[in-house]
């Protein structure tokens, strides 16, 4: 299926709306109940540029009118914000504290997981799931993951992430029960990293 | 299997909203995501949040076991099934090892569960604090600073009374380490089943209108003392059926002259080792 398709024209959603949306949520969960493994993504929608088809698939799927959605600067372009208000109709906001879901699709100018909704010590639950685009699971830094969802050990090694990442999910990670929620998305794949998954070394 | 409704009979936007509140319930192991619990054609009490939690979770590929008390056939495992096989046309089962999810009210299969497996629990009142402080906004603020002594107090207070912590179901669990949690009318007996369990569990509680989870391979602790450690209930009897001394069983009457014996609860598992003996 063609990737990224040109910039004419809105480009359909999901061609099975109701099994797609379900196809993508387990893998979703895969993802998130167990941290770093690198799940398929069962459905590759037409994505207006510079979205890939996972990350496409993961806001059809999760985003609607409910759900305010922040969207990096590179990701603000016209067809992809077209793209949003007709599929998922979902508000968009520009303060990123302000956001049930955040896009990032070029991860080096994104701003740190501390300035997105936190959730509060009452209600953890509201704070920011980030989808973060990435050229690849297996090209950065070896992570070993430790906490719910993983046996042993886990290694995620997500690509061209700023510097500083590794720190901000540590620091993340250190405000539990509060904090933000991470899904990758690889062109095909996606892996997950919850608040709850501590990064060892 | 039934046209006349969508698919797992929620509409998409409800099933989006289930699953956004799944996956940060995930993400929290134990804590209490709260959620729009919608009508549901059977009355609270009948496992709506269950049904719910499934109705987001199930696709097409999935095979459904649902359990009521361990048993199969009994009539809220048996509607389930059915309202299922007609709104989605999944395929059904009573086996354990086959399910790739298993809806169930208050037991948890004896068969070990495996990776991929997704437990589904119909629970009725989530909050384990709710007797001890009626109020939610301290309940909930209890939670957000981890004050769980109340609890405590009240297990200790079954000591002074009875000499043992005399409570048998529903028993309070610490999840990784940070939430109390209450693990649905569940006997005690099963819960060293969900400590590090490699299947991922899922809670639905529809008229309290919550839902929390336990990812695998995550610590499931039940609340105890050093010098009164927790202990599942033991029986002197075997399954009269299969003979299994290792199961939970029922006390079945069997006549007015005082006549009873005990059964297995699992019935999947009663049934499987009596084939076996068969053969």
């Amino acid at each position: 299926m063609n990737a990224f398709a040109p910039e004419t024209g809105l480009l359909p959603g999901f061609s099975d709306p109701v099994a797609q949306s379900q196809k993508t949520f387990r893998a979703v969960l895969e993802a998130t109940s167990r941290p770093g493994t690198i799940v398929s993504a069962p459905a590759l929608p037409l994505a207006p540029a510079p979205l890939n088809p996972v990350a496409a698939a993961l806001v059809l799927a999760l985003v609607d009118y409910e759900t305010p959605l922040w969207l990096d600067p590179a990701c603000r372009q016209p067809a992809v914000v077209e793209y949003l208000r007709f599929h998922c109709g979902c508000p968009l906001v520009d303060d990123p504290a302000q956001a049930a879901f955040a896009l990032v699709v070029d991860a080096q100018t994104m701003p740190p997981l501390s300035a997105f909704h936190l959730g509060s010590d009452e209600y953890p639950d509201r704070s920011t799931t980030l989808i973060i685009q990435v050229p690849n699971l297996d090209g950065g830094d070896n992570w070993r993951l430790k906490g719910p969802g993983i046996r042993d050990q886990a290694i995620l090694s997500a690509g061209h992430l700023p510097a500083a990442f590794k720190s901000w999910v540590q620091d993340n990670h250190l405000l539990f029960p509060r904090g933000v929620d991470l899904l990758f998305a690889a062109p095909a794949q996606l892996a997950g990293l919850p608040r709850s998954t501590l990064l060892e070394g | 299997m039934n046209t006349g409704y969508n698919f797992a009979y929620l509409d998409e936007q409800t099933k989006r909203m289930l699953r956004r509140a799944i996956l940060k319930a995930v993400a929290i192991p134990g804590y209490q995501v709260p959620f729009g619990s919608r009508e549901m054609p059977l009355p609270y009490g009948w496992g709506t949040g269950g049904i719910q939690v499934t109705a987001a979770v199930i696709g097409a590929d999935d095979t459904l076991k649902v359990i009521d008390q361990g048993a199969d056939d009994t009539t809220n495992a048996v509607s389930i099934r059915r309202f299922f096989a007609r709104t989605t046309g999944v395929a059904t089962t009573e086996k354990t090892v086959d399910a790739t999810i298993i809806q169930t009210r208050h037991r948890i299969p004896e068969t070990p569960l495996s990776d991929g497996q997704i437990m589904v629990y119909q629970v009725p009142i989530p909050e384990p604090l709710r007797w001890l402080e009626p109020r939610e906004t301290e309940t909930r603020k209890m939670h957000a600073l981890a004050d769980y002594g109340a609890m405590h107090v009240k297990l200790y207070e079954d000591i002074a009374r009875y000499g043992h912590i005399a409570t048998t179901y529903d028993y309070p669990v610490l999840v990784n380490d940070r939430y109390l949690m209450r693990p649905s009318p569940i006997p005690k007996f099963d819960n060293p089943k969900m400590d590090h369990s490699p299947a991922l569990q899922l809670f639905g509680a529809g008229r309290e209108k919550r839902i929390y989870a336990v990812p695998p391979y995550t610590s499931v602790k039940s609340l105890d003392f050093e010098d009164h450690p927790f202990e599942v209930q033991r029986w002197d009897q075997a399954c009269a059926l299969c003979g299994s001394t290792e199961s939970f069983l029922d006390e079945v009457v069997t006549d007015d002259q005082g006549g009873r014996m005990y059964v297995c609860s699992d019935s999947d598992y009663c049934g499987e080792r009596q084939k076996d003996q068969m053969q």
